[in-house]
């Protein structure tokens, strides 16, 4: 286990280290930010000055290794536009971020794994079909449509829930969250539903197809010879089966969800990274957008590493450490 | 004595219409407290079948559509499904032919164990253990108490069939069905296992139907023999009648087939043709197509003649033609 950490530990940084030279010559390469904060009318004196500033008039390979220099004291470079170390910038919208993601992939999960299952003990009955053509609208039903629409229903036509924004938040265990009032959590839900449908059908998906596959396996019927409980089958021996693939598939859908929810944080104007990202690009604001990726690396990171960890916790086949 | 198990013209089938498999057809026999009787057939021959409806393990679209299974003077056809799972692993247990398969891969065998013996029995998880430790002593693993910790890929082949048989005796149940236990085995584990289930059969009292393909093993085992062929029993009796005297020329075509019965050099003798599909299987007697002595009259279906050693054949074969 031990080695296993530390090997992982080294890959980590090997893999941030590239995702830092990709993304620093791939921003450099969109444009140059000069023209986007200095006034058209400024003289050449001005400009050369404020490029001086921000270290914009240095060579490429001097800029990245002032920036990798700066990166290693866990300085990753102040935002042009809010003059904010941009880490902070994004750990500041992070949490409201995390919580919508989290809501969204338990909301996704609870629904999931239980329709996933009615759906795979009886295998084209109506029911089945019921929820599988429900999963087919998560899938392919457009996110932002999906988001207009749950709008359009619950806010503008029922009036039942607010349709943009974040509520109030309150600390709960020293935590900013929205669930520490009723308004808060009232906000929550539209953006969060919105982002656990397509998320939801994929766990439904992925939970039927388990359950169809397991289910023939001879230890299902030597559990039945047993004398065991229906119940005790499905719960026990088929679905801890089944969380294995699940565990994987989920564990990375989590890091998207956080990295790419920007289009429901959009429609529900949720003030998260994923707007912050979108802000940042439009006006190339290099450091903000490097700190971004370089956090959504990590984080992926990071998952991966706990995905792994629970494969080896559900999957006593596969130990941690030993080749 | 009452027999523990009757079988009374049991039918399994599978599927309807130009689909319809008639799995098992008819198929009668009885099995005395303490006795061994040997299922013998080629694949396909309804003998596993036979054995899951015993367990009423049968899945849709199978069904046993006719027929009765009187265990200790109870029907089990048609019980209803809590009453015949308070049998299952109980009263009547199954070892499976794959011990590779047969066990959950992400449970401990402890897990395994207990829950099998908690399944019936009101006792703490404690007390189970104890039982299931004991048990897997009894049936030559060695270590118990630790290998209750293992999981099932940390065994090898015999070992896992050996905690099979385990699970099957731990609540000394009066009937084992063995479905080819020792079929994925090593010649050398085979004969271990058949000692063992032998000795743990006559020590506990227990009737024991032994499923095999492999009329060798059946014949150093089993009190009494019943030879199916295109799911009906062709001929069944005491196990050294049947192999002293066959009378069906199927049952003859097995022994002549054995290795063992060929001298040394000599070309075995197999049975020409293959088992005829379950979709179209030849009216009258099913094995009329194989025969060497079949005649018009085979057209039609020959009943079960004889007492103790009965058969189901037009021209039954002289006694004293033993291979």
């Amino acid at each position: 286990m031990t080695v296993f950490v530390i090997r992982r530990l080294m890959q980590s940084i090997l893999v941030l280290a590239a995702t830092a030279v990709i993304v620093f010559i791939g921003v450099y390469a969109i444009g140059d930010p000069a023209e986007m904060l200095i006034a058209p009318d400024a003289t050449a004196a001005e400009r050369a000055q404020v490029e001086a500033s921000l270290g914009l008039d240095k060579p490429l390979p001097v800029q990245f290794l002032a920036f990798l220099g700066n990166a290693l004291h866990g300085d990753l470079g102040r935002s042009f536009v809010f003059n904010q170390p941009s880490i902070s910038l994004i750990l500041e919208r992070l949490p409201a971020t995390l919580e919508l993601a989290l809501v969204a992939i338990l909301i996704a999960l609870v629904l999931g794994i239980p329709l996933g299952l009615i759906a795979g003990l009886k295998p084209r009955s109506v029911t089945d079909e019921t929820i599988m053509t429900g999963s087919i609208l998560g899938f392919s039903l457009p996110n932002f449509w999906q988001g207009m629409m749950l709008v359009m229903i619950f806010s503008v036509w029922l009036g039942w829930l607010p349709s943009s924004g974040r509520g109030p938040t309150g600390h709960i265990f020293g935590i900013e969250t929205s669930f520490a009032s009723w308004e808060g959590i009232r906000h929550l839900i539209l953006p969060a539903i919105n982002l656990a449908l397509f998320k939801l059908a994929l766990v439904i998906r992925l939970t039927r197809t388990g359950v169809r596959e397991t289910m023939p396996l001879d230890f299902v019927k030597f559990a039945r010879a047993k004398g065991l409980t229906e119940r005790r089958v499905v719960l026990v021996h088929v679905l801890k089966t089944i969380m294995i693939p699940l565990v994987t598939v989920i564990g990375m859908e989590i890091g998207s969800l956080i990295a790419f929810g920007v289009v429901t944080e959009t429609i529900f104007a949720w003030p998260g990274i994923g707007k912050l990202l979108i802000d940042s690009i439009m006006r190339l604001d290099r450091p903000v957008v490097v700190a971004y990726l370089l956090v959504v690396v990590s984080l992926f990171i990071l998952l991966n590493f706990a995905v792994d960890v629970l494969y080896s916790i559900l999957d006593p086949r596969i130990r941690l450490g030993r080749n | 004595m009452t027999p523990v198990l009757v079988v009374d013209n049991l039918e399994t089938r599978f599927g309807s219409g130009a689909g319809l498999v008639r799995a098992v057809d008819g198929v009668s026999f009885s099995i005395d407290r303490g006795e061994i009787l040997g299922l013998v057939g080629e694949s396909g021959s309804g003998k596993s079948i036979t054995g899951f409806s015993i367990l009423g393990l049968i899945e849709p679209p199978g069904r046993v559509a006719g027929g009765r299974i009187l265990f200790q003077g109870e029907d089990l056809v048609g019980l209803p499904s809590e009453r015949l799972r308070r049998l299952r692993g109980k009263k009547i247990a199954m070892i499976f032919q794959d011990p590779m398969m047969t066990l959950n891969p992400v449970l401990s065998i402890e897990t395994q164990m207990v829950e099998a013996v908690l399944a019936h029995d009101a006792v703490s998880w404690k007390e189970a253990r104890e039982r299931a430790r004991d048990t897997l002593g009894l049936v030559g693993i060695p270590s118990p108490e630790e290998r209750l910790k293992a999981y099932p890929h940390q065994f090898s082949g015999g070992m896992r069939q050996r905690v099979a048989i385990a699970i099957a005796l731990l609540h000394r149940p009066d009937l084992i069905i063995a479905d080819e236990p020792t079929t994925a085995l090593d010649v050398t584990i085979q004969s271990q296992i058949l000692f063992e289930v032998r000795r743990l059969a006559t020590e506990f009292g227990m009737a024991l139907i032994w499923i095999s393909h492999d009329l060798g093993v059946v014949a150093s085992l089993a009190d009494r023999i019943a030879v199916m062929y295109a799911g009906r029993i062709v001929e069944t009796g005491f196990t050294d009648d049947v192999l002293d005297r066959p009378a069906h020329p199927y049952t003859r075509g097995l022994m002549d087939a054995l290795p063992a019965n060929a001298a040394r050099g000599e070309k075995l003798r197999p049975i020409p043709g293959l088992s005829p599909s379950p979709l179209a299987r030849p009216g009258g007697c099913a094995f009329r197509t194989r025969c060497f002595a079949a005649t018009e009259i085979c057209q039609q279906e020959p009943v079960l003649q004889g007492g103790d050693h009965s058969f189901r054949c037009h021209h039954p074969l002289p006694a004293g033609v033993a291979a």
